[in-house]
């Protein structure tokens, strides 16, 4: 058994994922006001409203308003993301990250993953996806990702029963395990992407610290957004891009200490 | 190559390989939004606005406290993920708080659509404004018009004796037998589908469909003279009431007798 601090992030992720799923299906089940709805549209409590402020971006894409609950709902992601937790939405929150963590967790274990390799598509294209999602909307008077979203598909299935909605997880899970490591959440989902764009002045964020790192590696390894580790091993700063998930992988597996959780302003980063 | 006309091209690139995708999408959702059978909650705005609207969350669906609402799962050959009802095997109850309807966040279930406003513009819910739809009989199969006694829907109907009502119709067969027959008043008839599960035929002989699928609509010309606000209808009509086609364009009137026929 590893020691805690290798893998104390990611059983809390777990548990934040996992509990927040159950709350929500408990409040269908058994009438629980914690909780209620799910990531699409929730209320806390029964009265504070939550909403996902992509689908509100699409609604208004296909030419139709939403009422002020579902707007300040929005509001309060928005502010709550990019203000304070940057992209830990993806990772902290998300079930489908549970889906495609084990699809990867399987691609290293049995060799598919071959560093080095041209990846098959850019990282890019999830902007572009936000940008057919909008121009598909517009076109057919309907949010147009949340009618095709695995991510909904899943968390919807988790509440309220899943139908045949298995069959488009089971796709991001091959999709990831075979075609493309980090291929839904690091290139393709358009959520992911939005919360990228939302996320790149948020406070807490992981930082890189120069004079301990030995050069292991291992955090660029692990990590299902490499590219926003560009400092390691060379400048000691935060990391700034809007890509990273916070998902503090990287703190786990460096035994350097040379990397943490911090906020961005810290008079180390010049 | 320069930067610039790499990244033009890159930007060319992206831009047509989108647009594939998005043509792609278009079809696909066009396709998947056309389901004009599919029965929504009370307080539903029209379908159109309804599938832009609703976010699927399922607060509806978690108000219901029958369970009658569901939303659609992939395979349900419904709206991916919107709420409807299955009447047959759970109808509408008509509860007077209207939970599902007041539940909604997003406004794609609107009370104001299901409200009385009084004097001083107060609304209050009112169930019985509830349009689900309207029940439709098939003749047919219902065997109270075979001349079988039977009005399980009209006893079932929450709002009896005027969204269903029973018509004596003399049994022609018989000659000295009356045939008790149903009818749907749409004035009245909520939809709720009660009389969809109360049906006593192996497939309900009255079912509940979309009001824009089984009504029609009459010309504002027409005019029930015996009714004294019908006259209003016309209102905004015009008065000039000539049809215009190619052929008369060129003599309205006189194109039988000039032998150009």
């Amino acid at each position: 058994m590893p020691p805690f601090r290798e893998y104390k992030f990611l059983l809390s992720r777990r548990i934040s994922q996992i509990s927040i799923m159950l709350l929500f299906a408990v409040g269908n089940l058994l009438g629980w006001h914690m909780l209620r709805g799910n990531l699409s549209t929730s209320r806390v409590l029964g009265v504070l409203p939550l909403t996902d402020p992509f689908a509100v971006l699409q609604i208004f894409a296909a030419r139709q308003f939403v009422s002020w609950e579902s707007l300040l709902g929005a509001l309060i992601i928005i502010l709550f993301f990019a203000l304070i937790a940057g992209r830990s939405f993806c990772s902290w929150v998300c079930p489908m990250n549970m889906v495609t963590d084990t699809a990867n967790w399987f691609r290293k274990k049995i060799g598919l993953a071959v560093s080095g390799k041209s990846p098959v598509i850019s990282r890019k294209t999830r902007y572009w996806v936000i940008g057919m999602s909008l121009a598909v909307s517009l076109a057919t008077g309907i949010a147009a990702f949340e009618w095709i979203s695995p991510i909904s598909m899943l968390h919807r299935g988790m509440i309220f029963g899943m139908g045949m909605g298995w069959i488009l997880v089971l796709a991001v899970f091959f999709f990831d395990l075979f075609v493309q490591g980090d291929g839904f959440c690091g290139h393709v989902c358009p959520l992911g992407g939005f919360h990228s764009l939302i996320s790149r002045f948020s406070l807490i964020r992981i930082r890189h610290r120069k004079e301990k790192c030995t050069l292991c590696m291992k955090c660029l390894e692990i990590c299902p957004e490499q590219q926003v580790l560009p400092m390691i091993g060379k400048v000691s700063s935060a990391v700034t891009s809007g890509e990273c998930t916070n998902c503090g992988r990287c703190i786990e597996v460096c035994r350097d200490h040379a990397m943490k959780f911090g906020i961005r302003f810290s008079p180390e980063n010049p | 190559m320069p930067e610039r006309r790499k990244f033009l091209l890159t930007m060319a690139r992206g831009l047509g390989a989108a647009t594939v995708g998005g043509l792609v999408w278009t079809g696909f959702l066009d396709g998947k939004k056309a389901y004009p059978t599919v029965l929504r909650p009370p307080g539903a705005v029209p379908e159109r606005d309804f599938l832009a609207k609703c976010t699927k969350c399922g607060l509806c669906v978690e108000a219901c406290p029958y369970q009658a609402l569901v939303l659609a799962k992939p395979g349900d050959e419904r709206p991916l993920g919107t709420p409807y009802f299955r009447m047959r095997e759970n109808p509408c109850r008509m509860c007077r708080d209207i939970p599902c309807t007041v539940s909604c966040p997003t406004g794609a279930l609107d009370p104001s659509l299901v409200s009385d406003s009084d004097d001083q513009g107060k609304a209050s819910l009112n169930v019985n404004r509830t349009r689900i739809g309207l029940a439709v009989i098939d003749r047919e199969t219902c065997i109270a018009y075979w001349g079988i006694q039977c009005d399980a829907c009209y006893r079932t109907c929450p709002v009896i004796d005027k969204a269903i009502t029973v018509e004596h119709i003399r049994n022609e067969r018989t000659g000295k037998h009356a045939i008790l027959g149903p009818v749907v008043h749409s004035d009245f008839c909520t939809g709720c589908g009660m009389c969809e599960r109360a049906c006593v035929t192996k497939k309900a002989a009255i079912f509940v469909l979309p009001r824009q699928l089984v009504m029609g609509e009459s010309s504002d010309r027409y005019v029930r003279g015996w009714e004294s606000t019908d006259e209003e209808r016309m209102s905004g009509v015009p008065e000039d009431t000539t049809t215009v086609t190619p052929r008369s364009e060129k003599s309205p009137l006189d194109y039988l007798n000039k032998g150009d026929l």
